[in-house]
């Protein structure tokens, strides 16, 4: 009897895993629709052990600066954020007051003020609305979750940065809008955004489209998941402990049934 | 027995009093339990851990959560972001709904193996029904709270559900939105609700233990504890295992969180909720998707959330729609056969109801859909008449071991 539902179980904990399976399949997949396929990069913050490149995201937070910024926002991010990517206090300070903000004075007025490491990211438009009109009725979304809101976020961005290609004959481009291979519906309205040297690197890394893409997305993931590194260290931790609790209990039960199971 | 058991004068002198250590003596540590439940008797307790996991969770999140349109998407990120170690408890609340319906899940096909909801224990299915219902409720409201764009749509297309009543449906729409359109009243009672209900939960799960412990745990072989030699005490033997089971649970939970939080959830959610702007597919969370795939694969929309509704409603008369009095699956060859269709099937619902409602996806929803009804209304009350059951052991005890070893047992712990 032990024995046919010990089989039994074993039995069935190959069905339940292959429902598990075909159910991730299934929650994978439901971006559905037309399935593009972006090239998979090796990127050093994905896996369970994966950290983010430093040198990398400052990189990337100079593209961001220096191309992106002019359009998208990152308004959910703080300068102080910034110390966690490698930088120090003055930095921080000095990075934050090339931008400024509103505030109100003790006369009543709005005035306008340097941004304090204590402030979110300004946004390059005062409000949705603007941003369309700037940019022929597109919206340039806010990059703060950029890479946790799009399926396989890291590898869809770093493809869409360097998607831009000649769109083929029978494609008809209109005004304002341009041809990109990676983005669904190949009709993009952001011009393409990266070429050869677009910004210059101060740690003298060449600066091509495909370099300044990865360092940017790095940035981004970065943004969008601020604990990814916290969370992965203590999670390995919790693993750890949890793996000795779960042995320790398998032993005090083998232990505390073998009265019970001895025949 | 006659003498007070507890050692301790406080304990006793309350106990005198106010029975409440006497009642956990009773039904935690020497409640006679069958000795030869397997794991799949686990996910009992793992639910109740559940529960409590999203209870505790939840009101930590809800100290930091703002309900409001303009605040509630800022609100949660900041969660994530600033408030210390807020990812963490955010996360574990975020994964712990799926895993509380994975529990839930196989705990509901383990009590349709094994005959659980058969005569004597009929409440107790039903009141795990409710729990599922309610459930349900929760974890809709839930996944509206911060406000993404999956939040948004799919609280308008499950609320939008209840135009299709006759007459009365857009006025129940209308009275359930707080407003002419999913808003911040909208937003502001699914709040409110999320944060009642689970404590009704709670209560259904204490009237479902109640049902429980009147006759006991069924088990593996579905017959009926004869006597003493069929049971052991609850502790330590089942203590421990719960507790061996909740370490492999956890690991799984904590896997998830720590390393794969997002896995279950939907990329469109970091997007903040856009009333102008309609997401490709809209599709609920994963625990939903079988009964989304009924729900479309009904050409008609009343059609549809009838059936959708049916689909919950046949379990509530499972007890009376199964004719065989024959608990365990292990003895009734053809069930067996029909209940791994049934599980198939219901995944195989799950995966159609995350795939567009278009071509080869809708006719399989729909064959699915009228497999999901014949098994409950057809098959449970007809195949007792064709289905020639396998003999039953005389009891627990004798087909595994013999007695002694369990009164042994029960001895050894009476001397302590």
């Amino acid at each position: 009897m032990i024995k046919c539902s010990s089989k039994f179980f074993s039995n069935n904990i190959l069905k339940l895993i292959l429902s598990l399976v075909i159910i991730s399949i299934s929650s994978v997949s439901f971006g559905a629709g037309e399935k593009i396929n972006y090239p998979q990069l090796n990127w050093s913050f994905s896996g369970i052990l994966g950290t983010f490149d430093r040198a990398s995201q400052q990189r990337g937070l100079q593209v961001y600066k220096e191309v992106c910024s002019g359009c998208h926002g990152m308004r959910l991010l703080a300068y102080r954020n910034l110390k966690s990517i490698g930088y120090n206090e003055d930095e921080i300070k000095a990075f934050a007051s090339e931008n400024s903000v509103n505030t109100i004075n003790d006369d009543g007025e709005v005035v306008e003020r340097p941004a304090r490491p204590s402030d979110k990211f300004v946004s390059p438009y005062p409000n949705d609305k603007a941003a369309r009109a700037a940019n022929g009725g597109a919206y340039p979304p806010d990059l703060s979750l950029i890479i946790k809101a799009r399926p396989d976020g890291a590898n869809y961005l770093h493809a869409l940065l360097t998607g831009y290609v000649d769109a083929p004959s029978d494609q008809k481009v209109p005004d304002g809008m341009y041809y990109n291979k990676y983005y669904s519906g190949n009709l993009i309205g952001m011009p393409q955004p990266l070429y050869e040297d677009g910004v210059e690197y101060a740690d003298g890394t060449k600066a091509t489209p495909h370099q300044m893409a990865k360092d940017v997305t790095a940035f981004l993931a970065w943004a969008s998941e601020p604990e990814m590194e916290d969370r992965k260290r203590l999670g390995i931790s919790v693993m750890l402990f949890l793996l000795l609790l779960t042995a320790l209990t398998y032993f005090s039960m083998k232990q505390i049934w073998a009265p019970i199971k001895k025949q | 027995m006659s003498k007070s058991k507890f050692k301790n004068p406080v304990v006793k002198w309350i106990d005198h009093r106010l029975p409440v250590f006497s009642f956990m003596d009773h039904e935690l540590n020497h409640y006679p339990t069958p000795k030869n439940l397997n794991y799949f008797w686990n996910f009992g307790s793992l639910a109740g851990f559940a529960l409590v996991t999203m209870i505790v969770t939840g009101i930590v999140l809800s100290m930091n959560y703002t309900a409001h349109v303009d605040y509630a998407f800022d609100s949660v990120e900041r969660i994530m972001r600033d408030v210390n170690h807020g990812w963490l408890i955010r996360y574990i609340h975020m994964n712990g709904a799926s895993f509380f319906f994975i529990v839930v899940y196989i705990h509901i096909f383990r009590g349709l193996y094994y005959g659980s909801y058969k005569a004597p224990r009929e409440l107790l299915w039903i009141l795990g029904v409710l729990i599922l219902l309610l459930m349900m409720a929760t974890a809709f409201m839930g996944y509206v709270l911060p406000w993404g764009q999956m939040s948004f749509w799919g609280a308008t297309v499950i609320t939008n559900l209840f135009s299709a009543i006759p007459l009365v449906g857009e006025s129940i729409v209308t009275w359930l939105w707080g407003g002419f359109s999913v808003d911040n009243s909208t937003l502001n009672r699914f709040f409110s609700l999320h944060f009642v209900l689970p404590f009704v939960i709670v209560g259904v799960v204490i009237l479902h233990l109640v049902a429980l412990h009147r006759f006991g745990s069924n088990n593996p072989i579905g017959i009926d504890v004869k006597g003493t030699q069929d049971t052991i005490p609850f502790s330590p033997y089942y203590t421990i295992k719960d507790l061996f089971g909740l370490s492999v649970f956890l690991s799984f939970f904590a896997a998830a969180v720590f390393f794969f939080p997002n896995f279950m959830g939907h990329p469109d959610n970091y997007i903040e909720a856009n009333p102008m702007v309609t997401p490709a597919h809209i599709v609920p969370e994963w625990y939903f998707l079988p009964f989304y795939a009924i729900l479309r694969a009904i050409p008609d929309k009343l059609g549809g959330v009838l059936f959708m509704f049916g689909a919950i409603a046949v379990l509530f008369i499972l007890p009376w729609l199964d004719r065989s009095s024959v608990r365990s699956s292990q003895f009734r060859p053809i069930y067996k056969i029909f209940f791994w269709i049934l599980l198939f099937d219901c995944i195989l619902l799950g995966y159609l109801g995350a795939m567009p409602a278009e071509g080869i996806y809708v006719i399989l929803s729909r064959i699915a859909t009228a497999y999901y009804f014949f098994h409950f209304l057809i098959l449970f009350p007809l195949l007792p008449y064709i289905e020639k059951t396998k003999p039953l052991p005389i009891s627990i005890s004798e087909p595994i071991l013999g007695g002694a070893a369990t009164a042994s047992a029960f001895a050894t712990r009476e001397k302590k």
